[in-house]
């Protein structure tokens, strides 16, 4: 009995995808994790392997077409069986095929997986739950790993010697390392002078900046949270999540920060000649890096968004915000802004306010650190956060209490997830 | 802190709560002039009087089922049974009475019920007296179940079990009554419910409770001088079951043997171990090993006994497996 190929669904907002290329053609045998076809999304270019085993018997999409998900793409079956495509319809649910990023714009690094020398480690292999994940992570082949926990499993040991090998240099000849760039021999002489105009989006920021931090009375609180929670339910929920809707740090904290708002409402607010508007939402900002400049794209009631809803807006914004294409409404509106760093090994900063916002938050990197708790040095997760806020409206002590009061939704994630 | 008895510690904490609320009554066979079968009550006839420390008939049953009514009727009652082999006399009483009654009326009433049950083997009573059924109770939902390991949290639980308004099972062990630890001094409460590690390491995480606490930290004291350093996370609550520190453990060294001294057929190692693939599949770093009674029922003959109790030298061995 023949079987059907669908168009996969490979990100939370994929409608339809096209079918760039077959790499299997009719007649030709497949097997079971082989490529079948290729086929691109409004993000990326993914090789689609086939869940089942046999010949391409049809084609039910030309190359270059585009279909909607779920819709049937292929037939596998055996070389010589009468093709009833209703038939088939009828009692398959249809195989969605395995896919796998592949010539996305950038191709990714080919990792050379470690050469084990001795037999082939053909069939199935035997490897722990714990060794898959490490291996998938370094891009390591587990065909080519040698196992010696009971019975050849392969383990996270094995996984880790595998890394550590003697890599399989491509034959052309290749830098000390795949990211670092290489070194001049020698200092050459010093280059021209180079004069770059700012751009429209740099002068704005120059102004608003200045403006900000010659009016605005900064003043700048630090408080270091607890992170473990939120780290370990933040991997509890990704693991229901497609990686295109997966949570980051950042995520949970708008939401917290969002929460924590609602209590402190004026810091919620802006100064409006002698009175101090507090408002009624509660926008939070997102500092974007962009091509030349910076933007907020604000995530709209924070407070009221569940979750994952909340990911996945500020996740559109901040694409938009990349490609050039941000709306007004994403970039308006905006009663309290966060600047995050942390992707970029930051221990902490301090950032200037977004006027006419009373206050921002700057937030470090989720490090490991050793921590005295009860008298006993241990490793745990700690990140770093600075509060900027406006003396004209608030004052130190409430600042500290805001920043005490958000590691009670940090410290305690499970709230942020309700 | 003062090294006390795993046997003075309850009954420390029996008499500080007897003192703390007048509502507060112990039933059970020979508690009261006798002074109780493993002693823990001894004094307490005397000092409280035979209103609040009250002997019954040899009928479980009658025991947990008047305890029952008291409970519902604003008591706070201790009712013991002399071993936990003798509950299942009184089975309907404690699964259908008393762990379903607060669900059943809605809520209406409360049940401050506290069960003390002495279970567990290696004292050569027979087949029928050495049972260590622990999983058996935890099974049921509205029943929390309670089993200490060491006396601080012996005396720490009970405090708490009387303290709460359900129907807590408190499981002591027959040969753990002589065991000494350091108790904290003055009020000194553990909450039911969380699971904690009581010896750190870094290589395998070692689940269990109980007297099998005791065998475990010998077996990861002669494993430590094979540089083989056993995470101990003593679970002290069966149900409501407390998985963070263990996945917290298991996430570390990848690696875990559960330990219980109950039969190993649907039993706390296999409830352990599920928990484990179910929330922590991608940290599995080898199969879970589980060490438990030989199944069969429990012989007489001292020999045999001890062979079909798990021992030190299984808990070895099962790590060595998992390493």
């Amino acid at each position: 009995m023949a079987d059907i190929v669908i168009m996969p669904k490979l990100g939370f907002d994929m409608a339809e995808g096209t079918l760039v290329r077959w790499v299997r053609q009719v007649g030709e045998n497949v097997a079971k994790g082989e490529v079948l076809a290729e086929i691109e999304t409004d993000k990326a270019t993914v090789e689609v392997e086939s869940v089942f085993s046999g010949v391409v018997r049809q084609q039910l999409v030309q190359a270059g077409t585009s279909v909607p998900i779920g819709s049937p793409i292929a037939v596998i079956g055996t070389a010589d069986e009468v093709i009833d495509l209703a038939r088939i319809a009828a009692s398959s649910s249809g195989g969605a095929p395995v896919v796998r990023a592949a010539s996305a714009a950038a191709p990714a690094p080919q990792t050379p997986a470690a050469v084990v020398a001795g037999p082939a480690f053909g069939g199935r292999s035997s490897a722990s739950p714990l060794a898959r994940r490490l291996a998938g992570e370094a891009g390591l082949d587990l065909a080519k790993v040698r196992g010696t926990g009971a019975g050849g499993r392969i383990t996270r040991k094995d996984v880790e010697a595998a890394r550590r090998a003697p890599v399989a240099r491509p034959a052309a000849g290749a830098g000390p390392s795949a990211w670092l760039p290489p070194l001049p021999f020698t200092p050459g002489p010093a280059g021209e002078e180079v004069r770059v105009p700012r751009t429209r989006l740099r002068q704005a920021i120059g102004r608003r900046m200045t403006e900000a931090k010659q009016q605005v009375p900064h003043f700048y609180v630090t408080h270091e949270y607890r992170m473990e929670a939120l780290m370990a339910v933040r991997a509890q929920a990704n693991a229901y999540l497609a990686e295109a809707e997966k949570l980051s740090v950042n995520d949970f904290l708008v939401k917290a920060v969002a929460l924590c708002l609602r209590q402190f409402p004026n810091l919620n607010a802006s100064l409006a000649g002698e009175a101090v508007v507090q408002h009624a939402e509660v926008n939070v900002g997102v500092a974007v890096a962009v091509e030349g400049g910076l933007l907020t794209v604000v995530t709209r009631e924070a407070d009221r968004k569940a979750l994952r809803l909340l990911a996945r807006e500020t996740g559109e914004m901040v694409a938009r915000a990349r490609e050039g294409k941000v709306r007004s409404a994403d970039v308006e509106g905006s009663t309290f802004t966060v600047s995050n760093l942390g992707m970029f090994e930051v221990e902490d900063f301090i950032a200037i306010i977004n006027p006419p916002e009373a206050a921002i938050l700057a937030v470090g990197s989720v490090r490991e650190a050793a921590v005295a708790e009860g008298g006993v040095v241990k490793s745990g997760w700690r990140m770093k956060a600075t509060l900027s806020a406006d003396h004209r409206v608030t004052d130190g002590a409430e600042a500290a209490r805001f920043l005490q009061a958000l590691a009670q939704y940090i410290e305690n994630p499970a709230g942020l997830l309700l | 802190m003062a090294k006390l008895t795993m046997r003075e510690a309850i009954s420390q904490g029996l008499w500080e709560e007897m003192e703390r609320d007048p509502r507060v009554f112990i039933l059970g066979e020979e508690v009261g002039v006798w002074g109780g079968t493993y002693a823990v009550t001894k004094g307490f006839y005397d000092h409280f009087g035979a209103e609040r420390v009250r002997d019954t008939p040899i009928a479980e049953a009658a025991i947990i089922g008047g305890a029952i009514g008291a409970a519902l009727s604003g008591a706070r009652p201790v009712a013991e049974l002399m071993t936990i082999n003798f509950a299942f006399a009184a089975m309907d009483q404690i699964v259908n009475q008393a762990a379903k009654l607060h669900y059943m009326f809605n809520g209406q009433m409360i049940l401050p019920l506290v069960i003390r049950a002495v279970g567990g083997g290696g004292r050569q009573l027979g087949a029928t007296h050495s049972q260590t059924p622990d999983a058996v109770f935890a099974h049921f939902p509205g029943l929390k179940v309670v089993a200490p390991g060491t006396p601080a949290d012996a005396k720490g639980l009970l405090k708490s079990a009387i303290r709460s308004d359900d129907p807590v099972l408190f499981l002591e062990h027959a040969t753990l009554y002589q065991s000494r630890g350091e108790v904290p001094e003055g009020e000194h409460l553990v909450p039911i419910g969380r699971s904690a590690v009581q010896r750190p390491g870094r290589d395998v995480t070692l689940v269990t409770y109980s007297k099998m606490l005791e065998v475990s930290q010998r077996a990861a004291a002669e494993l430590a001088k094979d540089g083989v350093e056993v995470e101990i996370v003593d679970l002290r609550t069966l149900r409501p079951l407390d998985m963070g520190p263990v996945l917290d453990s298991f996430r570390k060294t990848n690696r875990a043997v559960i330990v219980e001294e109950g039969w190993r057929s649907y039993g706390v190692g296999a409830e352990i171990a599920a928990r484990i693939y179910e929330e922590a599949f991608d940290y599995v770093d080898a199969p879970i090993r589980r060490v438990a009674q030989k199944e069969v029922p429990l012989p007489y003959n001292r020999s045999l006994e001890q062979m079909a109790l798990p021992q030190e030298q299984d808990i070895i061995q099962a790590v060595r497996e998992v390493l």
